[in-house]
């Protein structure tokens, strides 16, 4: 954890590490004080450029960083991201293996076996998850972006909902067990009660995000009034959230009459999202309601008295408090808004994509999460492009392992390295050498970029 | 990272020095359009337990039938439709999915697509669909071998078995187990004791998933410390973990013996060998590649594939290594009780039995 914060890390050991930070002083000072008042308080978990998404001088969006100075350095992210990546394709390409166990006698098969394995490969992430000219309507041939935005829906919201948590200073690893929770209440009122059209759906969606909002509540309290820590708190909800789901299961009020199975009854059609575009796609209301959402955190983080207070309290709670913000009152508030988020996420699977409720109804969407707010760098549009980022691979995976034979595991690794290096632009710079060659500057831009960077790593 | 690198290039040198093939010299004579495709659930073909039974079925249906196969992976519940949607859109002929989970999915996709052709393992419907059929099994058949051999073989009159998950692929075991072990006890006069489950009240000893090794190795230690000699972990690759307690046990003394589910575990769990007295098998990847045959031949049909002894779907694979620790005489009562369950003289039931 330190090494991924080195500011906050010299604030802590004070002057033992001092020298560390020195040949940063004026570049670390800035971004020490931001997040512990100079000195006076602890810092917060999250560091407050993590939080703020801003560093003094640096780059502020994802998006404006691939579009603006950094360009180059975003593209060449993606490059080598392709390079590795395709190694390991055509490491486990069988064709590749054949062919080079004569390379010396005719290299040119093996060249051309590798080429085809990687090309296919990514050509097929292209197809499964944007546009598929093989199609035989118009239709199909969108059907993997709308099902790009499918898996898209329940990552953003949820995806919101630690942004909105990181940006208050509070590190939520808890959107799993929201989303859990969130998903028992809502499968529950969608299967167990009978309703009229509209009304039902409403009711489900509501309990699903008082569900959700309850849970990570729970947890601003929790934090508010004893000061416990809201990492281990949102990791053991998680746990218990998934248990008590299990156990649930296994009773028979959540299961099918006559079976044992640990599988709830199918929601009623009242119950679940109408789909947007009709049958042959899966895109639901849901993701209507995830844009909406992302407007609505845009709006609550820059417009509203309530988002300002989130922000003081996360770029320092002590000097917040001694403006008259209730630092307690934002914890509370923060926590359960973020767990109605990801509430929404559970809404999502359940009334959206699954229609009953399973153990796995939070599949690893609420630790996704996590990584999809860090990317957005904690801003609600940067998490909306990363949720948008990671469902185009999540869906993508799907045509490379059924057109290439491209094992998941492989096809994952390929993925997270490329969501490696766009995250951490300093580590292309570093291989292609593109690190300025002067050391003060360099060590300075060091800080900077690991501060930019530090909690997606 | 290096070192894996410097590894690779080197078996790659080592390799590397072969003769090219004839350029332009094509395989796979007498290959057909026919697609076999099948999607896992979470577990992943390398589950040790159906996923991978069943997916070496399809293998072995592409390897003697020369038929194409796709086969994808399935990392979360949320996979299960997309990979659905994605096989019919790949042109497969027929489509197996494995396991309860997928039950929902395969419906969906079965009803919406009447062209193609589906079978599920391990999953019954109510009302029968007209292009899905289901791969189920009698397990407890088998299981009452087992648990016959178990009371018929334990020198500590205590015996145990634990399950992964509460669900009933997993408890059909323990049924069979439980009934044996008490068959035993009524024909012998005996009182051989069984942990880990409770056929009247359906509950017994799980770890909670088909993950945690360690969890079924505390457990199998915690059998051994009351007293049992022999476990039957019913819970995938957790039964690793009951081996690796009772490879402990052995070594320190104590005569102890394993049973294995699904597949011989003398075959694929080669650690354990040594104290493998036998394995309850379900012979998913046989009904897989008969199935796959018969659609092939356009002889599909949705009536269930049922696994029983009768059809040698269900078996109780062969002692191997501790062929001289059962004695004659019970070898003999196994294959008496075999014939009589066969015959339908024996029967044997459990809540989770196949109701087709």
């Amino acid at each position: 954890m330190s090494d991924k914060h080195p500011p906050k890390h010299a604030a802590e050991e004070g002057s033992s590490k001092a020298h560390r930070a020195a040949p940063a002083a004026e570049e670390t000072a800035a971004v020490v004080s931001v997040d512990t008042a100079g000195g006076a308080m602890e810092p917060s978990a999250v560091p407050a450029t993590a939080q703020s998404g801003q560093l003094p001088g640096g780059p502020d969006t994802l998006l404006r960083k691939i579009f603006t100075g950094s360009g180059m350095v975003s593209v060449l992210a993606v490059l080598l991201a392709l390079i590795i990546g395709g190694l390991l394709i055509a490491s486990t390409d069988k064709q590749v293996a054949t062919t080079s166990t004569y390379i010396f006698a005719r290299p040119t098969d093996f060249l051309a076996a590798v080429w085809n394995a990687v090309t296919r490969s990514y050509i097929a992430l292209f197809q499964g998850s944007v546009f598929n000219p093989r199609g035989n309507s118009v239709a199909a041939q969108f059907a993997p972006f709308m099902e790009t935005l499918t898996i898209a829906t329940p990552l953003i919201t949820a995806g919101l909902g630690v942004a909105l948590a990181f940006r208050a200073g509070l590190f939520n690893i808890g959107a799993q067990g929201q989303i859990i929770v969130a998903g028992i209440l809502a499968a529950w009122v969608g299967f167990a009660l009978h309703l009229p059209l509209g009304l039902h759906l409403l009711l489900v969606l509501v309990a699903g995000v008082i569900g959700g909002a309850f849970w990570g509540g729970l947890v601003g309290l929790l934090k508010a009034r004893t000061g416990a820590h809201e990492v281990i708190l949102t990791i053991m909800f998680n746990y218990i959230a998934l248990y008590f789901l299990r156990y649930l299961l296994n009773t028979p009020a959540f299961q099918r009459p006559g079976e044992t199975n640990p599988i709830s009854p199918i929601l009623d059609p009242t119950a679940v999202y109408p789909q947007i575009f009709g049958t042959q796609y899966r895109l639901h209301l849901g993701f209507l309601l995830a844009i909406a959402a992302t407007v609505l955190v845009w709006w609550l983080l820059n417009r509203s008295t309530v988002g300002f207070e989130f922000r003081a309290v996360g770029a320092n709670p002590k000097a917040a408090q001694t403006a008259g913000i209730n630092v307690s009152r934002s914890t509370i508030l923060v926590m359960a808004i973020a767990g109605g988020l990801a509430g929404m996420s559970g809404v999502a699977q359940v009334a959206g994509t699954e229609k009953v409720l399973t153990d796995g109804v939070a599949a690893t969407y609420g630790f996704d999460a996590i990584t999809v707010a860090l990317l957005g760098r904690s801003t609600p549009w940067g998490t909306f492009a990363a949720g948008l980022l990671f469902g185009a691979f999540r869906a993508g995976a799907v045509q490379m392992q059924i057109q290439t034979g491209t094992p998941i595991d492989i096809v994952l690794v390929v993925q997270s390295l490329i969501v490696l290096f766009i995250a951490a632009p300093p580590l292309v710079r570093a291989v292609f050498g593109l690190n300025p060659r002067r050391k003060k500057p360099a060590r300075a831009a060091k800080f900077r970029q690991a501060a930019t960077t530090g909690g997606a790593a | 990272m290096a070192g894996l690198a410097t590894v690779s290039a080197s078996a790659l040198l080592l390799t590397a020095c072969g003769a090219a093939p004839e350029a332009g010299s094509t395989s796979s004579a007498g290959a057909t359009d026919y697609t076999g495709c099948i999607v896992s659930d979470s577990g992943g073909f390398d589950d040790q337990s159906f996923n991978q039974s069943s997916y070496e079925g399809l293998k072995k249906a592409e390897a003697d039938l020369g038929i194409k196969v796709n086969q994808v992976e399935s990392k979360t519940n949320n996979d299960f439709e997309p990979n659905l949607r994605a096989m019919v859109t790949a042109g497969c002929n027929l489509t197996v999915t494995v396991g309860f989970l997928l039950g929902d999915a395969t419906k969906a996709q079965a009803t919406a697509n009447p062209d193609s052709h589906f079978a599920i393992i391990d999953f019954g419907y109510e009302t029968p669909i007209s292009n899905v059929k289901p791969i189920i099994y009698d397990t407890a058949q088998a299981a009452f071998l087992a648990g016959y051999l178990a009371a018929g073989t334990t020198k500590t009159g205590t015996v145990a078995t634990f399950g992964g998950i509460k669900i009933p692929t997993v408890t059909i075991f323990m049924d069979g187990y439980a009934d044996g072990v008490k068959y035993y006890n009524e024909q012998k006069g005996k009182n051989v004791k069984l942990l880990g489950w409770n056929k009247d009240a359906q509950d017994g000893s799980f770890t909670g998933d088909f993950e945690k090794q360690d969890v079924g190795k505390q457990l199998t230690q915690n059998f051994l410390d009351q007293g049992a000699d022999i476990v039957m972990p019913v819970a995938g690759p957790v039964g690793k973990g009951a081996g690796a307690a009772l490879s402990e046990a052995k070594d320190a003394g104590k005569d102890v013996k394993l049973i294995w589910v699904d597949s011989d575990g003398y075959l694929t769990a080669p650690d354990y060998k040594d104290i493998m007295l036998s394995s309850v098998m379900k012979q998913m990847g046989d009904a897989v590649e008969t199935v796959v045959k018969e659609d092939k031949e356009g002889k599909f049909s949705n009536t269930p594939y049922v696994g029983t002894l009768a059809n040698e779907g269900v078996q109780l694979a062969p002692f191997h290594d501790l062929e001289s620790q059962v004695p004659a005489e019970l070898k003999t009562e196994l294959e008496q009780i075999k014939k009589d369950i066969v015959d339908g003289k024996l029967k044997v039931e459990s809540a989770a039995s196949p109701k087709a």
